[in-house]
């Protein structure tokens, strides 16, 4: 199938969903800027992934240097000819020990997951909202849904990512921008490797499957896959005292 | 290389909604201002698209991610003699803004398009033509002078005898080898603000087309709506308008009509305003009710034949205008304009085909119009001793590859019957089929004068690149 997007950025396209992402983008002959922090590592990615109807070419950027990012956001712009989608796929998940409250690690996780997401889609937005036109696509978790026990700051982080696309949607969408929100249960990727086998998990190729029909449909919000929708609804409606009590 | 001026980014659309994108877009409001927008765009490695009144149906003044030089602030009436109708003006001032300011000392546009939201720099770049083409020749014969500023900074005034070569290329030119800074122009002298207007209906092409042949002669103005819908044996069927100035004297109000109030044109109807009719009009603009309406208005046409009325200059001149945005009753769809220049011999043949390939293919013309045209002696002239007939469509995103494939099919019919091309209504063309339409040594010339005036080729457009600048 022939992509609607022309030009993307996927921020993140190192990663086991971006990759996929981009690789399916790439297919359906959209050129796609790869955003990672490792040009080498971009480089044979860019080579692996390009087309012969579709460019890939590689941004290298470290979201935390958030300097860097609106020069590396107008170099892919430049180097595509344009833009009319951004995925923010970058994101960290170390693991955190039950007593851990470690916050330069915490803030690590903030300035990947969150202010790097606002920093690159800040500046979508902004052309965006003057072009008339765009997708912006956020990654969440069902781990935003609660704040569970085990990972504090990535449950916020992607908490504060979901109401500030939220925010974005509600800002944009008069000017025909699409921001769209998914929220993903266990994915099979880098960031899920040293956890074993999840339950629920689908593979990157079909979480960045769903992920790009939900990209298609207007201000959509969508878990991936829809089931995690019910699991999320039940979880939310568990009483706080209740929920503390639960091993999840 | 500097870093882009991002707030200088914006939604530049064709006028046909078709096709449009981010643009960085510089709004001078004097000479030295364009040339800051020369150097900016130096700077970043961009190129330069003139923009008039944007009113032109496809890429005209298109340069997505690159820039766009709007200059509707340069609309200043720079001088203007009542006793000899000479009127010197900034390229931003509108059609509108001109016989606005013209009118009660007695003059008017000798040459106008059906909008009077067009710009003179617009008009002179695509060197427009009006009802009265036949007679009035396009707007670049009303041009005493221009002044054009070169990419390198230079001022040339051009006219028929100074730099004439460059006059005649830069007027339909459509913005590739300097921009009009200043325009002097001949109004026409009108004695009243009134048309002596007949309207007729006739029956089948050969009709149509020989009694607006016989209008055109006898008449200022002849213009053409033909039945869009009626095929085989109704095919043609139209109803013509012929129009002549009033004599000194024919009018016994001349001051009255001559006002601008008197020529302006209500802002409801029926008790609506107008400013809400494209929403209104919205689900009628579907084959269906257009195949009824088309029908309608022939039938009540045809019951006024032979009908004399006078009608004011600009309702006559501007019927367009009188809805405000009707372009957005073909919303979420665009409208697209096909518009060939036939000669005399060939049009009988051509018209009806083009018509019927279009039905065939699935995109009936909403709208058909009729003009009866002379060629002139610009380097990109699109006129020919002939007729030309422009066809609207309504054309959806998702149909748009089935549109150029029928656009393509009709192109091949028009260019073998001797067609020309107007590219300020042009969506579809190809370099190969333009340089057909106009002839290989026009393009040659035109690419040559480029080369001289603006080597490094800062100016430049989505429709130049598509048809007559070789990347
Ligand atoms: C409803 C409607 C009816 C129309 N009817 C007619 C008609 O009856 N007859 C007719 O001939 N046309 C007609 N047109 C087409 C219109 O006249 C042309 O497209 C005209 O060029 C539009 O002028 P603009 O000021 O909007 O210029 P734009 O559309 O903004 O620009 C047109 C071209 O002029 C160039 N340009 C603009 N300003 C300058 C400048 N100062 N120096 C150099 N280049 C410049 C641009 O680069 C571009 O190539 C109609 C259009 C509409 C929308
Ligand atoms: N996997 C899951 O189960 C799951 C579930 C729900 C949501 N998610 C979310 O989905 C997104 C993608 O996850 P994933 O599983 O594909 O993770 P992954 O395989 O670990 O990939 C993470 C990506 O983020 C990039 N990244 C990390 N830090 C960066 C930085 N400082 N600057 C630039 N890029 C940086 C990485 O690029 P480099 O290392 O090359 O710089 C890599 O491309 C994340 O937001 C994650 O939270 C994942």
């Amino acid at each position: 199938m022939h992509s609607k997007w022309k030009n993307a950025i996927v921020v993140g396209a190192t990663g086991g969903i971006g990759k996929e992402i981009a690789s399916q983008l790439l297919s359906s002959g959209t050129n796609v800027a790869l955003v990672g922090r490792d040009g080498t590592k971009l480089d044979s990615l860019a080579d692996e992934l390009r087309r012969e109807d579709a460019r890939a070419i590689s941004v290298p950027c470290d979201v935390r240097q958030l300097e860097t990012v609106e020069p590396a956001f107008q170099e892919a712009i430049e180097k595509l000819g344009g833009l009319d989608l951004i995925v923010y796929a970058a994101g960290v998940m170390p693991r955190v020990e039950p007593n851990e409250y470690n916050t330069e690690k915490d803030a690590e996780i903030i300035a990947v997951n969150l202010t790097g997401a606002i920093a690159w889609l800040n500046l979508a937005a902004k052309r965006f909202e003057r072009a008339r036109e765009g997708t912006i696509v956020g990654i969440g978790s069902v781990a935003g849904d609660r704040g569970r026990k085990g990972n504090p700051v990535y449950a916020a982080s992607k908490a504060g990512l979901e109401t500030y696309l939220e925010s974005l949607r509600n800002r944009l969408a008069p000017n025909g921008v699409s921001v769209v929100t998914v929220k993903p249960g266990p994915v099979e990727t880098p960031m899920t490797a040293d956890r074993g086998k999840l339950p629920g998990m689908i593979s990157a190729d079909r979480a960045a499957r769903l992920i790009l029909r939900a990209a298609g449909k207007p201000n959509k919000t969508a878990y991936i896959p829809g089931k995690w929708w019910l699991v999320s609804k039940i979880l939310r409606a568990i009483p706080s005292p209740l929920f503390r009590r639960l091993n999840i | 290389m500097k870093p882009l001026p991002t707030d200088r980014l914006r939604r530049v659309e064709a006028w046909g909604m078709t096709v449009g994108g981010p643009c960085y877009v510089f709004r001078p409001s004097t000479v030295e201002g364009i040339l800051d927008a020369f150097d900016a765009a130096r700077n970043a490695g961009k190129t330069v698209a003139i923009k008039g009144g944007g009113n032109s149906y496809g890429d005209a003044f298109l340069n997505r991610e690159a820039f766009v030089l709007d200059l509707s602030r340069m609309r200043r009436i720079l001088e203007w003699n009542p006793a000899t109708g000479v009127i010197q003006v900034e390229p931003g001032a509108t059609i509108a803004d001109v016989w606005q300011y013209v009118l009660e000392d007695g003059w008017w546009p000798p040459v106008v398009s059906g909008t009077a939201a067009v710009t003179l720099g617009g008009a002179l770049a695509a060197n427009i033509h009006g009802k009265n083409n036949y007679r009035a020749g396009p707007i670049g014969e009303h041009v005493r002078a221009v002044w054009l500023l070169t990419p390198g900074g230079d001022v040339l005034p051009l006219s028929p005898s100074q730099n004439s070569e460059l006059f005649y290329a830069v007027i339909g030119g459509f913005g590739g080898l300097g921009v009009v800074v200043a325009a002097e122009i001949q109004l026409k002298k009108v004695y009243s603000g009134l048309l002596d207007v007949s309207a007729f209906a006739t029956g089948r092409w050969v009709e149509t087309l020989d009694r607006l042949d016989e209008l055109a002669q006898s008449n200022d103005y002849a213009v053409g709506w033909v039945d869009g819908f009626a095929l085989g044996a109704k095919a043609g069927r139209a109803i013509l308008h012929s129009a002549n100035y009033l004599k000194e004297g024919d009018d016994p109000h001349p001051e009255e009509s001559l006002s601008v109030e008197f020529q302006q044109i209500p802002t409801t109807v029926f008790g609506i305003p107008k400013t809400a009719l494209p929403r209104l009009l919205r689900p009628w603009v579907r084959p269906l009710t257009m195949r009824w309406i088309n029908s309608l208005k022939y039938r009540s046409g045809k019951r006024q034949d032979g009908h004399r009325f006078r009608q004011g200059l600009a309702p006559f001149n501007f019927l367009l205008d009188s809805i405000p945005n009707w372009k957005h009753a073909y919303r979420p769809a665009g409208l697209v304009q096909y518009q060939v220049f036939t000669p005399k011999e060939s049009s009988s043949q051509l018209f009806p085909s083009l018509i019927a390939m279009a039905h065939e293919h699935g995109f009936p013309p909403f709208l058909a119009v009729l003009k009866r045209h002379r060629p002139d002696p610009f380097l990109l002239s699109h006129a020919v001793d002939g007729y030309s007939l422009a066809l609207d469509f309504r054309v959806h995103g998702k149909r748009w590859e089935k549109f150029l494939s029928l656009a393509n099919e009709m192109t091949e019919l028009a260019l073998a019957a001797g067609s020309r091309f107007y590219l300020a209504k042009d969506s579809v063309l190809s370099s190969d089929q333009y340089e057909r339409a106009v002839g290989a040594d026009a393009v040659q010339q035109y690419r040559e004068l480029k080369s001289r005036l603006d080597p490094e080729g800062l100016l430049s457009s989505e429709l130049l690149r598509r048809v007559l600048l070789k990347d």
